[in-house]
């Protein structure tokens, strides 16, 4: 079975004429088609092309050309990244006719470096959600317990790697959208520093926030994706110039005098299970007892994160889909009175109930008489909250603390009350926020059901924190176990 | 301060906003060609666009550098303050042609701030216009309402034209004003080479802001302040600001003479009904909700960069036309007409440069050169007469080889033939004044014979002195069929009247 193999090693023996793409492409393609019916992991796959490029890596590499880092490997890119076939539909009726006339930079990159993609996986619409339950399409189930969401807004991409239907890929990551549901999915999700990944193609939820990652099976893959995909574009202006470090050699640098910073703040909070707890404190006792030294962090600003994210993700929501009105692209109302009701009408259609919400709050945020109270003090908070990190910073490496309150809930459970779902990122949005690094990993389970570790780190210390989780990953069986649907 | 034929006095308060379309290669933050760009100019409708003029999901702008430098040469030309820090934001609101429904503008920290120029006025004077700001966006798209009864058209060729807003303190004080400082900006611009200025393509477009500030009873009421758009004439900025000025003091004069809250109103200028039409109210004017474009980072003007940025700040149309009244003695009106177009006053300087006097350059540029040029619709220089040629006819008739009448008839022949040679036209048409004593002693005595009346008058009625020899001047040159020499016919004839 090629589903027991990571994507580093898949690509090894791909390269080494071992394997063909070929064979683990249309392995992966048989997987989808057992299972995406009951997952819904996929909104769209790509059978035909995925074998193509199968074969094209395949003899390319019989040519003797050199085999790129991912030569072969099928992955799947989440359906909020432009690709010049397929369509992009960010899990919305708005966009379900998208066909965007060029890639991301990200899909570029990941082709240039061998990798096959298969499909577009599942999301919150417009990445706005922790449950998959806001897609226009259906929500995502988690493999583990398919009566459980898989988390969001990554949804259909942390379910696609738990479920072995392709071996990694990209998520997006606006406040915790990679990390949450790869945490419940029992998977590898890194949120990289603001800037690290090119976010051209990237269809834009809230652009000062928004970052692509990868959503691995282990630490190490996550390196090599990441290792394809970072480094400076000159189509996104805020996209980092320097060169970027090889994070795959870095994984092999022992580490030495660790010091890992532990957050009262993220550990004592409302609707946090136990078991979730007693996990990530098992496994900073871990790196306590493998040579790390623990510190005592105050990051006092997190309390006011939710309130400040879900006033700044929103007012730039609100000014990014404006574009999205009927005129010139995507869902138009079929007999609008005049422009006014075509753009309501089409907007009014086209968005589901949780981007509406958003859209209202943010332009009231924004708005004439309340841009003062709402998004400038928000903005204060942030600054607060950067600076929170930039002290903890000065006293330990990375910080240890839970991805999520909780695991993997079941659909419908968090009721009508959008709060209680945005409470699923109260671990999760500083990191953005601050724009510094973020990272999950497994690091038990409860309830048959993966329990997260998050790691964060200063700004571009991605090595660090690959170094970091991957030295527990290596000391753990977590990662090598299996949902039971893969059987 | 004015004052009506019912004697009340007031004041009259215009600020301009102009939108000039900056004349770079691609647009504002994308790599498309850009319509103001004179290659670009008859591009069929929806060619100049690309997904990140389309607004397309998931594309991101990126800032056109020529296109800040452009701006910032303006802005030095304004002598503006251009801050080391500036920023972009968001202007929302809904058009159709607006593909992402906001604009990208600067709100708060634009590239450049305060500054001031000299107005050159009719008369002569000049008058210090302040500037408040000016700041850099991105022009709209277009929307085509002809021809369909059911649907509009758009067009996105302007869409993501760098545009430079420049707004101006409310120094104007006449419409002839607010008409001149539009020409003067124009010209500055198309000295900067930062626009052409084709007013009909909308390189330029005009909103004054206008109010009165009337006094009456020892009190001052101000109207409400109107901007008026359409504008895309200096000819109707001066008859908007006109007849918007009446159209105040009629309505201050019909009731509204008690204090009134200021509201602020943009009326549209119907230029056939040569009207101002109220478009909207300010107070149901949109909120933009301007925020910082989280797309784009700051920009960061280094004192480096800056000053490269100076150094193609060339010498300014009131700089260059100061230098032309102090050093050539030229009148303001002359130096006005040479410098009104950067290639005539180039033109110009290269024919005094090749030996012509400034004054006979002048002469010759502002004459018949001017007329045909206009005649021909083309700038001084298109008429391809050379610098050297124009220097080689003013030194023919300044050293009096030819007389200044046979200098035009030399001209009207280079009009036909630019390459010709000044000198070799004036010998083929027998224009080189004759310097022969004998032959013009012989010219002088013919021209006193005809004309006792005038020797009369010479010798004995002082009065008429100079009137007679001037006419007996004359008549020798007529005589001689111009190829006299004036000076050595001055001297003859003096010589044996006095004698």
């Amino acid at each position: 079975m090629l589903s027991s193999l990571t994507a580093r090693e898949l690509r090894d023996k791909i390269a080494a004429g071992e394997i063909t793409s070929r064979q683990a492409t249309q392995e992966v393609l048989t997987a989808i088609d057992h299972l995406n019916p009951q997952l819904h992991a996929y909104n769209s796959i790509f059978p035909q092309r995925a074998i193509e490029q199968a074969e094209k890596i395949d003899a390319a590499i019989k040519r003797g050309e050199k085999p790129g880092l991912l030569a072969g490997v099928p992955i799947y890119i989440k359906d909020n990244m432009c690709t010049n076939w397929g369509a992009t539909t960010c899990s919305s009726k708005m966009l379900e006719n998208f066909h965007a006339p060029y890639n991301a930079t990200v899909v570029e990159k990941l082709q240039a470096a061998g990798a096959v993609i298969v499909g577009k996986t599942n999301l919150d619409e417009f990445a706005m959600g922790s449950s998959t339950e806001n897609s226009a399409f259906g929500p995502s189930k988690n493999p583990w317990n398919t009566k459980c969401v898989p988390g969001g807004s990554s949804g259909g991409a942390a379910a696609a790697t738990a479920a072995r239907l392709a071996f990694g890929g990209l998520g997006s990551d606006t406040g915790g959208s990679i990390r949450q549901p790869a945490s419940l999915c029992g998977i590898v999700g890194l949120k990289p520093t603001y800037g690290l990944v090119s976010r051209y193609g990237l269809v834009a939820f809230a652009s000062s926030l928004d970052q692509i990652g990868p959503m691995t099976q282990t630490v190490e893959d996550a390196a090599l994706f990441l290792q394809v995909i970072a480094g400076h574009d000159e189509k996104d202006s805020t996209s980092w110039p320097d060169a970027i470090p090889d994070y795959l050699a870095e994984l092999k640098t022992p580490m030495t005098g660790l010091r890992i910073g532990i957050p009262r703040e993220y550990f004592d909070v409302e609707g946090m299970e136990p078991e979730v707890k007693a996990a990530v404190q098992g496994a900073i006792d871990w790196y306590k007892s493998h040579g790390a030294t623990l510190v005592d962090v105050s990051l006092p600003h997190t309390k006011y994160g939710i309130a400040a994210y879900y006033i700044i993700a929103p007012a730039e929501a609100s000014s990014n889909l404006a574009r999205y009105d009927g005129v010139h692209y995507g869902h138009r109302t079929h007999t609008p009175q005049d422009l006014y009701d075509l753009y309501a009408a089409s907007r009014g259609e086209g968005f589901g109930a949780e981007v509406k919400r958003r859209i209202m709050l943010g332009t009231y945020a924004l708005s004439a008489g309340y841009a003062d109270k709402f998004y400038l003090q928000a903005l204060k908070v942030r600054a607060l909250i950067k600076k929170d990190f930039d002290d903890a910073f000065q006293k330990c490496d990375v910080i240890a603390c839970p991805t999520s309150p909780s695991v993997a809930f079941e659909f419908g459970s968090k009721g009508d009350d959008p709060l209680q779902m945005y409470l699923c990122d109260v671990f999760t949005v500083t990191c953005n926020i601050a724009g510094i690094p973020g990272l999950s990993l497994p690091c038990g389970f409860s309830r048959n059901l993966p329990i997260g570790l998050q790691l964060l780190g200063p700004t571009f210390s991605e090595k660090t924190l690959l170094r970091v989780a991957q030295q527990y990953e290596s000391a753990h069986e977590w990662s090598k176990k299996k949902p039971g649907v893969c059987a | 301060m004015s004052a009506t034929a019912t004697d009340i006095q007031y004041k009259v308060l215009i600020g301009m906003e102009i939108h000039v379309q900056l004349a770079t290669k691609t647009k504002m933050f994308t790599s498309v060609a850009n319509g103001a760009y004179p290659d670009n100019a008859n591009a069929a409708p929806n060619t100049l666009v690309d997904p990140v003029i389309l607004g397309l999901p998931g594309v991101l702008p990126v800032i056109n550098k020529r296109a800040v430098e452009m701006a910032m040469m303006v802005g030095l030309a304004l002598n503006c303050v251009i801050p080391s820090f500036t920023k972009w934001d968001r202007k929302s609101y809904y058009y159709p042609d607006l593909p992402k429904n906001y604009q990208i503008s600067q709100y708060d920290l634009p590239l450049c701030g305060e500054g001031q120029i000299e107005l050159p006025l009719t008369d002569g004077s000049y008058k210090t216009i302040r500037i408040r700001r000016a700041h850099l966006e991105e022009d709209a798209g277009k929307l085509l309402h002809e021809g369909h009864e059911e649907f509009s058209q758009v067009d996105l060729n302007r869409a993501g034209t760098p545009l430079l807003e420049i707004v101006t303190e409310p120094d104007l004080t006449t419409p002839e004003e607010a008409r001149l400082f539009g020409e003067e900006l124009r010209r500055i611009c198309r000295y900067l080479g930062v626009s052409q200025g084709i007013m009909q393509q909308g390189h330029m477009r005009f909103e004054p802001n206008i109010n009165l500030h009337i006094f009456h009873n020892g009190q001052t009421f101000k109207t409400p302040i109107t901007e008026c758009k359409n504008l895309n004439s200096f000819r109707s900025v001066e008859r908007a600001c006109a007849y918007e000025i009446q159209r105040q003091l009629a309505e201050w004069h019909a009731g509204g003479q008690k204090q009134q809250p200021m509201r602020k109103s943009t009326r549209g200028w119907d230029d056939d009904k040569g009207v101002t039409v109220l478009q909207r109210e300010k107070e149901e004017a949109e909120d933009y909700r301007y925020f910082p474009d989280p797309d784009l980072v700051p920009v960061t003007v280094s004192e480096q960069w800056r000053e490269t940025v100076r150094k193609e700040v060339v010498e300014l149309p009131i700089q260059r036309r100061k230098r032309y009244e102090k050093h050539y003695a030229l009148t303001p009106k002359e130096s006005m007409a040479l410098i009104d177009e950067r290639p005539n006053a180039e033109l110009f300087e290269a024919a005094v440069a090749a030996g012509g006097s400034a004054r006979r350059v002048t002469n010759l540029l502002l004459g018949v050169a001017t007329k045909t040029a206009k005649e021909r619709g083309v700038l001084l220089p298109e008429l391809g007469i050379s610098a050297m040629t124009y220097a080689a006819l003013a030194k023919l008739a300044d050293d009096g080889t030819i007389s200044a009448t046979a200098a035009v008839t030399v001209f009207e022949e280079l009009l036909a033939n630019p390459s010709g040679d000044p000198k070799k036209i004036a010998e083929a048409k027998g224009l080189i004044q004759v310097r022969d004593v004998g032959a013009t002693e012989k010219w002088v005595e013919e021209a006193l014979a005809a004309n006792p009346n005038a020797v009369d008058s010479y010798k004995n009625n002082p009065k008429k002195k100079q009137a007679s020899l001037g006419f007996l001047r004359g008549a020798v040159m007529k005589i001689s069929q111009g190829k006299a020499d004036p000076k050595m016919v001055g001297e003859l004839l003096e010589k044996r009247l006095d004698a």
